[in-house]
């Protein structure tokens, strides 16, 4: 209730600024609902959310199992995270527009070379959260499944992933909001198609309501996975910790 | 890597052991520590705090391999531990946590071992919804499901209260008589290993030795108040000196 007052505190203010300053500046919710619902009528905007989410979906997926591997590898390795961190910390500060941009030129203006930039952009990110996840694992669980010989893939599944569920929900969160954002660009930068490339175009033709547009479209769809997938997933994972409290 | 052992038994031989301090400082645990007891009997090392027993647990577990020495036992066998604090999953159920490690053990015989045990009316709950007495059956429980051929109990009754602790002693004397599982019990409580033991190992400070060994022939169930008393007063009488403080808890 109070995320929804909230909500709608927002929209209001948007709507009061909207009030004093030029429309084509700064259009009100209403103006950008209406470009909202024409475009959907037009069935474009479908298309182009359809093909921005694949590229999320594509980019977070690859981020999120590199990262993992590669997070519990350094966290659980001395001389893997002694090795790793220098690229760790290069990567961590190497903007996103320079390896969008190289990787373009590199592997030329393709679906692999743009969903690989994103993906590497969010890497680091998803390896520092679970490398630290991997740091603060239990060793007197370690040593149970040990004693007791349980096989890898079964240590791995019921041993491991439930310790790193908080860090990977973390990275999970940060990286769907962050993933998208850089889709964006790189769609701007680099694709004929999708939300980011939309609002290129619109942009070139200063028109502020079709950015909002697509922008909120978009937020819109992140808002639903957030709401339908994220949070019962997270839900569900966490029951136990509900439970004893 | 442990050894096969002669018909089943245990023989442990550690020549040294020693450990080094975060200063680098590097101190012995464990010196020319030797026992053996036979199979499907009840071994007890009892000293005092700090002396090395839950060390001698770790490398009979195969946790610490950094030593001098052999250990032997049936090499076809399987192990079981219920280690000082339970050890179990918090977000799996008592029974999940039981079932987990042994993934053979029917539904019917999985419900017989937490009858047995009492945590029939807690086999959905979480490990964070157990008291430690609780957490510590399960863990036992979870030892048991595997039928190990060998059975190592680290201070199973440490941190209970006196009541609590004396119910759970019954109850594994009683599990110890119905299931014919070697075992191997430190603690530092002498009152605990004449209750639950057939053979007791004494251990000096460190460097641990075995300093005596004292084998009770009388069964479990004939060993009144009256008869631990004696024997403790009778280890006191030969330990004179040592560390071990007859029924200190």
């Amino acid at each position: 209730m109070l995320r929804l007052l909230s909500l709608i505190l927002l929209v209001a203010t948007w709507w009061l600024i909207s009030q004093f300053v030029e429309p084509q500046m700064l259009p009100g919710p209403e103006r950008v609902l209406g470009a909202i619902i024409t475009q959907m009528r037009g069935g474009d905007i479908f298309f182009q959310l359809g093909v921005t989410l694949a590229r999320v979906i594509a980019a977070f997926t690859i981020a999120m199992a590199a990262g993992t591997a590669i997070g519990l590898l350094m966290g659980r390795v001395k001389l893997a995270d002694r090795l790793g961190d220098p690229w760790l910390i290069v990567l961590l500060n190497l903007p996103a527009l320079v390896i969008i941009v190289l990787a373009f030129i590199w592997g030329g203006l393709t679906e692999i070379a743009g969903v690989l930039a994103v993906a590497i952009n969010k890497l680091p990110n998803t390896v520092v959260t679970v490398r630290e996840g991997a740091r603060a694992l239990d060793s007197g669980l370690d040593e149970m499944a040990t004693v007791f010989g349980l096989p890898r893939r079964k240590y791995m599944w019921h041993v491991v992933l439930p310790q790193l569920g908080p860090y990977l929900a973390a990275a999970g969160r940060s990286g769907l909001s962050l993933v998208w954002k850089i889709v964006l660009i790189m769609e701007l930068l680099g694709r004929p198609n999708g939300i980011g490339f939309q609002i290129g175009v619109a942009f070139q033709l200063f028109d502020v309501t079709l950015i909002l547009a697509y922008a909120l479209a978009f937020v819109a769809v992140i808002l639903v996975i957030e709401t339908a997938v994220v949070q019962p997933i997270e839900r569900r994972a966490s029951r136990w910790r509900i439970r004893a409290n | 890597m442990p050894l096969a052992g002669e018909f089943g038994q245990i023989e442990v031989r550690i020549a040294h052991k020693a450990f080094t301090s975060a200063s680098g400082e590097r101190f012995e645990v464990l010196r020319d520590l030797n026992f053996r007891f036979g199979q499907h009997q009840v071994a007890a090392l009892v000293g005092p705090s700090g002396c090395g027993k839950t060390t001698i647990l770790r490398i009979i577990a195969g946790l610490e391999t950094d030593f001098d020495g052999t250990i032997t036992w049936p090499l076809s066998g399987k192990l079981g531990m219920v280690f000082q604090e339970p050890r179990l999953l918090p977000w799996r159920t008592v029974e999940d946590n039981v079932g987990l490690v042994a993934p053979g053990l029917t539904r019917e015989a999985l419900a017989s071992l937490l009858r047995d045990l009492d945590l029939e009316a807690h086999r959905l709950h979480y490990p964070g919804e157990l008291s430690l007495g609780l957490a510590r059956r399960v863990a036992l429980a979870r030892a048991l499901a595997i039928e190990p051929s060998l059975l190592l109990l680290d201070e199973p009754l440490v941190s209970l209260d006196e009541a609590l602790a004396v119910r759970l002693r019954d109850q594994l004397a009683a599990l110890i008589e119905s299931r014919p599982i070697t075992t191997l019990l430190v603690t530092h409580d002498l009152e605990e290993a004449i209750c639950l033991a057939d053979r007791i190992f004494l251990l000096s400070s460190r460097p641990a030795q075995v300093v005596a060994e004292i084998p009770l022939t009388a069964p479990r169930s004939a060993r009144s108040e009256r008869e631990v008393a004696r024997i403790v007063s009778e280890v006191a009488c030969r330990m004179t000196g040592r560390a071990i403080r007859p029924g200190h808890a």
